[in-house]
């Protein structure tokens, strides 16, 4: 990958609301340069979304996530991946990692309460067939997520006027 | 009673940056760009292995030039960086901030009226440190059209047969300037034709944005004359850390070496074990943090191309020297105006030398945040004063 797609990137990654001209003065290169790569790179799915990134717990509305170690039995010709399909298609699950180490797929989740996230685990996750075995942890708080520390900033320590 | 004081000591003008500083400080809610420091945390690698280290108890003094592992990777870090060999055990001084070096070199090099060539505008400590070590302070006032680059036409018009030190400052605090090789190498000549000594201060040397940084000392026949101060407040964000370093020709650095055991002793042994770290083990941290600031750089400049505010693009540092000669007034009432209309603090030139007058410092280690509600003001404010005309 060339270098001005490498830098659009780590930029985009962290600011996804990019305003073009800005990022194209801040590269130094032109704006259409800029706003052509992005196009090249969300038809080749290297951008696969813009995404916003909320603190939940500041909203006041209620929901709970949660990491469910599950283990399965693959299937001979798919391996994991029929699955894995079947957990990612429910919409309350927002990620599926295939991991190495004691267990197999790693699910990440949303739901309201804990008993709705318990029920789906119970009654949609364990029921698939293959799935041989589930554990279920939930988040009690995130410090840090998407490479963003969700604390307050700390306040500017600096001198305002040094040499 | 007797006067407590030192004439010489009273005599030195206080450094024109602290007036200024009082004003802002005083002033609440204003957007500085006055920070001569990072905007960055030190890397954390950097601040677990001071953590670490206070842990395993390694409290104690260091050898006097500094821990001989810090001395081995700082002179591997030169090898790298500027392609100048020194030996760790001889040539290599870690020093409290490359402010201390400043300090030593010159009064370890300097016999009274010992003349000193100083070339503004730049950091405010040059001139003091010459007048304390008896030296008499040379400036050279650089000029706008060359850029602030020092040109041998300047070095000839002050030179003169007392003259024995040069001080070097780039890449350069205030104007961000830099002196590429094809501009070092005449002062280079000019510099062994009159058997003179350098004291290169390269503190800024990981922020250059065109080109590697290069060395005076990297010229041919440089080395024997030539101390090169640098140090990791500035490249690795460790301002607060104190911690810098020099290397030069043995028996320079042997007398620095007594110098700073009777008046320091060691730097903090903390920061020096941390700063290894950082040698080893942070080039990524560090290019990242020069990428941040060279996108800032540029989002300034293209800003100031927009208010119709001339500068010169700089090419080192984390400041830009803008121009506000069309305004008819000093860079001090006109950073005073700025600060009390709009509530932006940036330094005036002259808080640099007398030649810096009719311009700016700017600093570019904010967030990007900061930098467009401070330049958003800044172009009311000139939109203003051009409208008073």
């Amino acid at each position: 990958m060339d270098d001005l797609r490498y830098e659009i990137l780590k930029y985009m990654e962290k600011q996804s609301r990019v305003n073009l001209g800005e990022l194209a003065v801040m590269l130094g290169v032109d704006e259409v340069t800029v706003a052509n790569e992005i196009a090249d790179m969300e038809k080749q799915k290297i951008i696969c979304g813009y995404h916003t990134l909320i603190d939940w717990d500041k909203t006041g509305i209620e929901s709970v996530s949660a990491l469910i170690e599950v283990r399965v039995t693959p299937q001979r010709n798919r391996g994991f991946d029929r699955l894995a399909e079947r957990i990612y298609n429910y919409d309350e699950v927002h990620a599926v990692y295939l991991i190495s180490g004691g267990y197999d797929l790693l699910v990440s989740m949303e739901g309201k309460t804990l008993k709705e996230v318990s029920h789906f685990v119970s009654e949609r996750l364990s029921t698939i067939e293959g799935v041989i075995g589930t554990a279920t942890y939930f988040i009690l708080k995130k410090y840090k997520d998407h490479g963003t520390i969700m604390v307050p900033k700390k306040e500017e320590e600096r001198m305002p006027v040094t040499p | 009673m007797r006067n407590p004081l030192s004439k010489k000591i009273v005599e030195i003008e206080p450094s024109g940056i602290r007036k200024f500083f009082d004003l802002v400080s005083e002033m609440e809610d204003a957007i500085s760009l006055g920070v001569g420091e990072p905007d960055f945390d030190t890397p954390w690698r950097i601040r677990e292995e001071g953590i670490f280290t206070l842990e395993k108890g390694r409290t104690f003094y260091t050898s006097n030039a500094g821990l001989q592992e810090l001395r081995t990777e700082i002179c591997s870090y030169l090898d790298r960086k500027i392609h100048v060999k020194y030996n760790p055990d001889t040539e290599t001084l870690v020093t409290v901030g490359g402010s201390e070096a400043i300090d030593v070199a010159l009064r370890c090099m300097l016999d009274p009226k010992d003349e000193v060539l100083i070339p503004q505008p730049c950091y405010v400590s040059y001139l003091p440190c010459a007048v304390m070590a008896d030296g008499v302070p040379v400036v050279i006032p650089l000029q706008y059209d060359n850029e602030f680059k020092l040109t041998v036409e300047d070095l000839e018009k002050y030179v003169s047969p007392k003259t024995k030190v040069l001080i070097m400052p780039f890449p350069n605090n205030p104007t961000g300037s830099i002196m590429t090789k094809e501009d070092l190498e005449p002062v280079a000549e000019f510099v062994k034709e009159h058997d003179l000594y350098v004291l290169s201060d390269e503190i800024y040397s990981e922020l250059t944005y065109k080109s590697e940084h290069v060395s005076i000392a990297s010229l041919p026949g440089m080395r024997e004359r030539t101390i090169v101060i640098n140090g990791f407040s500035k490249g690795f964000a460790m301002t607060g850390w104190r911690l810098g370093y020099c290397c030069g020709p043995e028996a320079i650095i042997e007398q620095m070496i007594k110098l700073h055991q009777f008046a320091i002793m060691c730097a903090p042994t903390n920061s020096q074990y941390a700063a290894v770290e950082g040698l080893k083990n942070c080039a990524y941290e560090v290019e990242e943090m020069r990428k941040s600031y060279n996108q800032r750089r540029r989002f300034l400049l293209h800003e100031f191309a927009r208010m119709q505010l001339e500068c010169f693009e700089p090419f080192g540092a984390f400041y830009v020297f803008p121009s506000i000669q069309e305004f008819n007034m000093t860079s001090e009432k006109f950073a005073n105006r700025l600060l009390h209309e709009e509530k932006v603090a940036v330094v005036p030139g002259t808080a640099f030398g007398a030649c810096g007058e009719g311009f700016l410092r700017i600093s570019y280690a904010y967030s990007l945040e900061d930098l467009k509600e401070a330049l958003a003001r800044l172009g009311y404010f000139i939109q203003r004063l051009r409208n008073e005309r």
